[in-house]
This record gives structure tokens, sequence and C-alpha cells, in this order.
């Protein structure tokens, strides 16, 4: 079974520790969700599979080996990777982006692949379009089609689905788990602790560098883990597409605990 | 014919009329007679002035402009940043400080010394980014190591002029430092020319690194591309070009900025697809400054680097100018 695994992690950024001995794994045929608060080293995390991030202390491996004995090439061929950043430095035509995800492949099929990969994911329209002329969320998905159009087994994608509209980012789930499905391994990072719960096979909470649960999403995202990673008071409720959360937010504001509900139903 | 193939096309052959109109056109106008001596008879005065002055004045304002406009076009992809070109890394300004100390040195009379010092400083400021940019990956730190790197030469360069002994010295160099072809003869675009051709194929050798690098750093490492060794292709390419067109014809700005700008939407972003043209419209446009330069009824010829800046300085202001609107720089 093809894995890719964290294996007691260490790392810093400058000065800073941003991994503290994380273990983490993502088998083929799942999709696993990290989740956690802003700075909690879930793209770190992320980075550090990828072989981007070095380590200080553990180690990064693929089917058992180390990542850093791989060329690049062959990493790249079991390992694709979506950075959160999306900045483009020209106004290159979506199909091009996308087929940049076969950078070894001839012309037309790298062309064919990454046309393949946007009408995945329902953007095909946007093939000729230049990156100027498209909307944040539209071109969010074509650069994750360009990660799809790897072919790689392994996919890692820093939140994937920020600042798309609702329906795109159900849309995006599915895909993203019908590969799971196909024997992908696939690890997101997602700010929506709902879709996390809806989606994943497998949560992984992070907090300061350190994983605080790593289970079947409602074992993970207990209320006492939401409590004190997130500082939500929060409760599961049954929704007819899966769970559902209904949570609200500790006052800060020196009124000692009150509790003000700021927003319910995810 | 693909896009690509027509757009190469169109510029050629625009470059075959414009050197067409700049050997016809001079400072000493031929008649129709004088013409049909000088393709009758090669060596004959007009002969001289159409073969032996004006063709290698063309040829060389093309090739360093295609050198120019293919350093442009790399540093622009390298760095991701379309305000890059020659000057912003500092290997001009290095070239030309190596040339401003042969010059004072007394090395002008040495047949070559002055190019190879030019060509040794455009080397030595490659090396130092090579190294630079091996430890740190950020494109705007290699921006901000260029600029401390120019102007550190440029300073140098000022302290050559502040203590040389001799006025005649100093005023060959800056001379040297405006950028011209004038006077430049077929031994230079002899020796110029496999130079400019080398960087041509370390560039498009670079191409499928800085297609990659559109997409940012991140993505470009875990693309499966060796990036150290493309990047390192492109820096040496970018190098040598600059180096070879500073050794031949001194310091001449915005080309290497204006010719990518002029072919980038033509194929659609692509910095790869993008070197050939721009490197082609960089000796377009050196030949038409070139003529245009030396058409300008003045006392004194304009120099050509002057030229290219006065034109140029408002050009850069104005891509800047989209380049933040568009791109939110």
């Amino acid at each position: 079974m093809s894995a890719l695994q964290l294996a007691l992690a260490t790392a810093s950024l400058g000065g800073r520790p941003v991994l503290r001995d994380v273990n983490l794994t993502v088998a083929a045929g799942e999709l696993v969700a990290v989740v956690g608060p802003n700075g909690a080293g879930k793209s770190s995390a992320i980075r550090a599979l990828g072989g981007l991030l070095p380590l200080t202390g553990g180690h990064t491996r693929l089917d058992g080996a180390d990542l850093s004995t791989l060329s690049p090439r062959e990493r790249a061929a079991r390992v694709a990777y979506l950075p959160q950043e999306r900045r483009i430095a020209w106004n290159l035509p979506a199909v091009e982006i996308a087929a940049l995800g076969a950078p070894f492949l001839a012309g037309a099929e790298a062309t064919a692949a990454g046309r393949a990969a946007l009408d995945e994911l329902e953007v095909g329209y946007l093939a000729d379009r230049g990156v100027a002329e498209m909307s944040g969320g539209e071109r969010a998905r074509v650069l994750l089609a360009r990660a799809l159009t790897t072919g790689a087994r392994a996919l890692l994608a820093d939140e994937p689905i920020a600042g798309l509209d609702p329906d795109a980012q159900l849309m995006v789930l599915d895909r993203l788990k019908a590969r799971a499905r196909n024997g992908q391994a696939v690890l997101v990072s997602l700010h929506d602790l709902g879709l996390a719960a809806r989606y994943a096979d497998r949560v992984v909470v992070l907090d300061d560098g350190q994983v605080v649960a790593d289970a079947a999403p409602l074992e993970a995202l207990t209320p006492d883990v939401i409590a004190r990673v997130f500082g939500l008071t929060a409760r599961w409720v049954e929704g007819p597409e899966g769970p559902l959360l209904a949570s609200s937010r500790y006052s800060d504001g020196g009124g000692g605990g009150v509790v003000r509900p700021v927003s319910s139903e995810l | 014919m693909t896009s690509g193939a027509r757009l190469i096309l169109a510029i050629t052959l625009a470059i075959v009329i414009a050197a067409v109109f700049a050997v016809l056109f001079g400072e000493t106008a031929l008649t129709g007679a004088q013409f049909a001596e000088a393709f009758r008879d090669p060596s004959s005065g007009p002969g001289e002035v159409l073969w032996q002055v004006r063709a290698p004045r063309v040829a060389t304002a093309l090739i360093v402009g295609v050198a120019l406009g293919l350093s442009g076009a790399v540093m622009q992809g390298l760095l991701r940043n379309p305000l890059a070109d020659p000057g912003v890394l500092g290997v001009s300004a290095v070239a030309a400080l190596g040339a401003a100390g042969a010059i004072v040195l007394g090395a002008a009379a040495v047949p070559g010394a002055v190019e190879t010092a030019a060509l040794v400083g455009a080397g030595l400021a490659g090396a130092l980014l090579v190294l630079f940019s091996a430890r740190v990956r950020s494109p705007e730190a290699l921006i901000l190591f260029g600029v401390a790197l120019s102007s550190f030469a440029g300073a140098a360069t000022a302290l050559i002029f502040n203590l040389s002994p001799s006025p005649i010295a100093t005023a060959e160099v800056m001379s040297w430092l405006l950028g011209s072809v004038q006077n430049r003869s077929w031994i230079d675009v002899a020796w110029v020319t496999p130079a400019v051709l080398l960087s041509g194929g370390l560039a498009i050798l670079a191409a499928p690194g800085l297609r990659m690098l559109s997409l940012g750093e991140e993505t470009a490492r875990t693309s499966g591309l060796p990036m150290a060794r493309l990047r390192l292709l492109a820096l040496l390419a970018a190098a040598l070009a600059t180096g070879a067109a500073v050794a031949v014809a001194g310091v001449i700005g915005f080309v290497g900025l204006a010719a990518p700008h002029l072919v980038r939407t033509a194929v659609r972003g692509d910095p790869g697809r993008l070197l050939v043209p721009a490197a082609l419209a960089g000796g377009l446009m050196l030949i038409l400054a070139d003529l245009l330069a030396r058409m300008t009824p003045t006392d004194q010829e304009l120099k050509l680097g002057v030229f290219t800046a006065l034109v140029g300085a408002p050009l850069f202001a104005l891509i800047a100018w989209r380049a933040a609107r568009e791109w939110r720089l």
C-alpha cells in the first residue's frame, strides 16, 4: 500500500518551531483533512510531506523510503503539491497552466491531460482564457487542475477550497474524494470543520505544531478538542448530508466567559 | 504554421527591411550612381561606406539588440518580474566597470583587452548572482542583491573617474559608457555572434524551467524539473548575453526591458516561447534606434545608449504603472 508519512518530524521557521514530533500518514485510498487554527502548522506539515521544508528531526517517507533519497523527477511522479500561494506571474491561458502538471509529456499529450483535469473540476470553459481574466476562485481551480494533471499517486493540497463559492467547494471535495476512492492518497488542509467531517476519512488536528488528534472525523473533532484548539463551544448535529457543527464563540471582551453565539450551522 | 512561427517570421522580415534601410541611409547621402558603384565594386569609396562602415554597424546593432532582448526575457522569466532587465541585476554595471578599469589602465591600445575586461566583469557578476541564488531562492532578494551590485559597480566606476589622472582616459571611458555601435567592424561582429548564439542555446535549454517558474517557486521545486540546473543555465545565458553586448557596444539600457513586452501578448505570456521573439524584437529595436539616432540632426552624433535611455525611461515608467495596476506588484 502506498503511503506518505511524516515520522517524528520537527522543523523550525526563522527560529520558531513549526512542527514538533509530528506523526502524520496519508495512505492510498484515503482522504485526510488537516485542520487547526492559523499558525498551527498545517502548511508546514504539507510542505514537509512535499519535501519543501527541511526537517531538523525525524523523516519524511514515501512507501517506506526516505523522500530525500528520491530525485526531483521521481518525487514529482509520486507526489503532487498544490501550494496556498496562487500568484501566477504571467497572463497564461488556463490550459497551458494545467498542462504544466505534465512537463515531461509531449506538448499535445500534456495539453490533453490538462484539458481533462480542467473538465474534471468543471472549468473546461476557461481553457483558452488568460489568468488576468479569471476570478480568484477560477484561478484556484485551474491551479488545482495542474496538480491533478501530474497523475501522481499522492496529492497534497494546501487549502484547495479557500475562496471558492459554496457550490464549487462541494464539487472540488467530491472530486478529491472520488480520486481517493480510485486509489490516490489525498491530503488537504481545510478551515471548515463541517466540510472536514463530511468528506474526510480521517481528520488530523494540529495545534502549535503538534498533533492533538488523529482519528475518524467525529472522534478527532470532539467538543473538547474543538474547545481547546479553536476556542469554540460546539456540538455536532445530524444534517441531511452528514454532520453539521453548531458552534459559538467564547467572548473575550472581559465578560468572564459569557457565551455569545456568532454563527451556527457551519 | 503555428502562431509562434508566424511571429518569428514577421519580426525577421521587419529586421530585413529595417537593415536594408539602415544600410542605405546614413550621414553621407549616396546618389543612385554611387549605390550602383558600391554594389559593383565593394572596394570603391561608396562600397567602403556601405560594406565596411554601415553594414557592420547595422550587424552589430542587430546582434547587440538580440543579446539584450534575450537577456531581458530570461531575467524577467527567472525573476517573475516584468521590470527585470540586464541592468537590474547589476551585470551591465559590473561589465562596464571592468571595461572602464581596462581603459584607465591603458589597455585600450591592446586589441580585445577592453572587451575581455567587460566579459570578465559580466562573468564575475554572473558568478556572484549564481552563488547568491544558490543560497537564497527568493526572486525579490535576488533583485535587491542585483541593485546592490549595480550601485557598488557604479560607485567604483565613479571612483575611477575621480582618481583618473588623465582627462583623455576619462573622456574615453565616458564615451564608451554612453553606449554606441559606431565604427564597429566585421571583427567585432565575428567574435560577439558566437557568444550570443551560445547564450541563446543555454536560454532555450532553460526554457521549461522559466515556464514552470510562472507558477511560483514551490510549484517549480515540486514539478520534477531539475530547477537548480535550469536556473543556473538561465543565469549563465543572461550574464553571457549581457557581457557580450556591453563588451562590444558599452551600456545600452531599456532594450532588454522593452523587447520582451513587445511580444509577450503574442506568445500569451509563456516565458519559454518568449525567448526567440524577444531576442529578435531587441535586434529590430536597436537597428531602428541606431538609425534614428544617427539621422537626428545634431552636431555631435547622438550616442545610442543615450537615445535608448531617453526613449526607454518613460517607457519603463509606463510599464511599471501598468504592471502595478494589472498585477498588483
